[in-house]
């Protein structure tokens, strides 16, 4: 999940009988499964929460090039290193249509990115854990796209439209992206003793983070009640999680690497796996800013911004100067 | 195939295949770093082009030299003094405008090489020829209209691109100047004859930089030794251990 913790109204779930008739009209459409558009009337807290959830979801594809790109020039081979590029580049685009459904609401992307560069804004805890070996872009693609994916095929149907296109369009693209990490982990995991170990490095390190990625557990979870109501959030953190973890243990075990969780055990009667719970308090740390590569992160974001500053402005400068003599000749 | 033929022709396909080589890892290496949301993902695209053609010239490299390696084995296990790129391709990114100041000077020879081997007597050649022509046209394109938009911007703008012209400049000339092999090519009708290529050449980038504001230097002086490996400048060797590590590290691994 690309988004979390996204702060809603603040208030709790309103009732029918608190609601407007204009609040009750729009609830009634989103119950009725009918797409909101842009200039559909609609709550304010409905706006504000969807900016912040589109925003931190486009951020976490932007920064989210940078543990990759890490890796670009260091590809294995020219196959490997073209399908990085063509990955991370699909990441970048990505950001971009969220941050234009994101300006159907009224907010513009220069804004949004002041928002991230000065730390307004959060991105998802993950893109704070660094890539260390190859294996990591297997790892990357195989469990953080993985993760990325059970929440975003469920986002295809949320209430928003231009938010519901951009994600159908980006499912279409993280599929092939969660293949071709898993295709590198099968290499290295039926490789040399040295790639066996980058390959369980990779999952020792990434496991835990990626089940932080759906955000904390439900009872802990304060804004998902109405963010539901309005489906924006259409399934809870821990049932994402269960899915997740039901779905990647298989995997892992056919790839004969080793979940570095003690607790998991498969459980009949509930028909999943139990398993352990992420270190809550590293979480925390992690958004707050403390994670291992958060500094770095915003440093190369915040570098790349101020080092193209003179780009924008040049070719800003060339438009306003060539529209001038087109009108000067007409 | 003459035995002469063939080492001619596994010249010609690394001196083509380094340069996209070369200059796409070093365009790659902006990945997540650009300027502006848009032109990240057009680098990006552009080092994917790059590399694509890589594969090709060095694939068809590596048939032709008839030792069972692969474009993988060329690109990632030769040394530095092995490696026939033109000097401009290795030079540092340096900032935006000189990257894509050495893109545009790159980018006019490419796309007008790439369109004369369109006619190679080597049909091989001129398959990759026809594929990578297209690219190479959107990437000139792009190239010649944001020199263009940056030299005729901000005084900053102008004057950070005058500044990568000069430094550029010197590196251009090598790609003109044939040797014995560029010699055999141009006979067999591999490729042109590249002395024929400067003046079309000339022409457009006196037109791109006089749109841009910019001048271009007087003296022709050229630097080279890349392109028959007899003195690469000292940024290859750190290219190469970057993109080498993996390969020269754990040898023999499937990846």
């Amino acid at each position: 999940m690309y988004a979390q913790m996204v702060k809603s109204t603040g208030e709790g779930l309103k009732s029918r009988e608190d609601m407007s008739p204009e609040e009750a009209a729009f609830q009634d459409k989103i119950d009725a499964d009918i797409k909101i558009e842009p200039k559909d009337w609609m709550p304010e807290g409905y706006r504000k929460t969807l900016i912040r959830q589109i925003g931190q979801h486009a951020h976490s594809e932007i920064v989210g090039q940078l543990p990759e790109g890490n890796w670009i020039t260091r590809a294995p081979t020219l196959e490997r290193k073209a399908i990085l590029l063509a990955k991370v580049q699909d990441e970048a685009g990505h950001g971009l249509y969220l941050y234009c459904a994101a300006e159907t609401l009224g907010v513009s992307r220069d804004d949004l990115t002041e928002q991230l560069l000065d730390g307004r804004m959060k991105y998802s805890s993950i893109f704070n854990y660094p890539t260390l070996n190859w294996a990591d872009m297997g790892a990357v693609g195989w469990l953080v796209d993985g993760a990325a994916i059970m929440n975003q095929v469920p986002l295809q149907r949320t209430s928003f439209g231009p938010y519901s296109r951009a994600m159908i369009r980006i499912c279409k693209e993280e599929s092939f992206h969660q293949r071709q990490g898993y295709d590198i982990m099968m290499k290295m995991a039926q490789g040399s003793e040295a790639q066996k170990r980058m390959a369980q490095d990779a999952l020792n390190r990434l496991w835990f983070p990626s089940l932080m990625m759906f955000g904390p557990s439900d009872a802990d979870s304060v804004h998902s009640v109405q963010s539901m109501a309005w489906k924006i959030k259409m399934d809870s953190n821990d049932e994402l999680r269960q899915r997740f973890v039901d779905q990647t243990v298989p995997q892992a075990e056919y790839l004969g690497l080793t979940v570095p969780d003690e607790s998991l055990k498969w459980n009949d009667e509930k028909g999943g796996y139990d398993f352990s719970e992420p270190d809550w308090d590293e979480f925390f740390d992690v958004i707050k800013g403390n994670g291992p590569c958060n500094v770095d992160r915003l440093a190369a974001r915040n570098k790349a911004w101020d080092d193209g500053a003179w780009v924008r402005e040049g070719l800003l400068a060339h438009a306003e100067k060539r529209a001038a003599r087109k009108t000067a000749a007409e | 195939m003459s035995g002469l033929s063939k080492s001619v022709l596994y010249d010609f396909c690394l001196r083509m295949g380094d340069n996209t080589l070369i200059l796409g890892h070093r365009v790659s290496e902006w990945c997540g770093h650009a300027p502006v949301l848009e032109e990240d993902i057009a680098l990006a695209n552009t080092a994917l082009d790059l590399i694509g053609q890589t594969q090709f010239w060095l694939g068809l490299a590596a048939d032709v030299q008839g030792e069972g390696k692969s474009a993988d084995d060329l690109a990632f296990l030769r040394d530095a003094w092995d490696f026939r790129n033109g000097l401009l391709c290795e030079l540092p990114n340096g900032d935006f405008g000189q990257t894509l100041m050495r893109q545009y000077l790159f980018d006019e020879w490419h796309w007008a090489m790439l369109t004369a081997l369109q006619n190679s007597s080597e049909k091989r050649v001129s398959d990759i020829a026809d594929k990578a022509v297209k690219e190479a046209s959107y990437h000139l394109e792009r190239s010649r209209d944001t020199v263009i938009g940056l030299g005729d911007g901000t005084a900053e703008s102008h004057d950070r691109m005058q500044a990568a012209l000069d430094y550029l400049y010197p590196y251009v000339g090598e790609f003109f100047e044939a040797d014995t092999v560029d010699e055999a090519a141009a006979k067999e009708g591999i490729a042109p004859v590249l002395e024929s290529l400067r003046e079309g050449y000339d022409a457009a980038i006196k037109a791109t930089m006089d749109a841009a504001t910019l001048r271009l230097p007087d003296s022709r002086f050229a630097h080279k030794g890349g392109r028959n490996g007899r003195m690469h400048t000292e940024h290859l060797g750190h290219l190469l251990t970057n993109m080498q590590w993996l390969q020269r590290a754990y040898p023999g691994a499937s990846w």
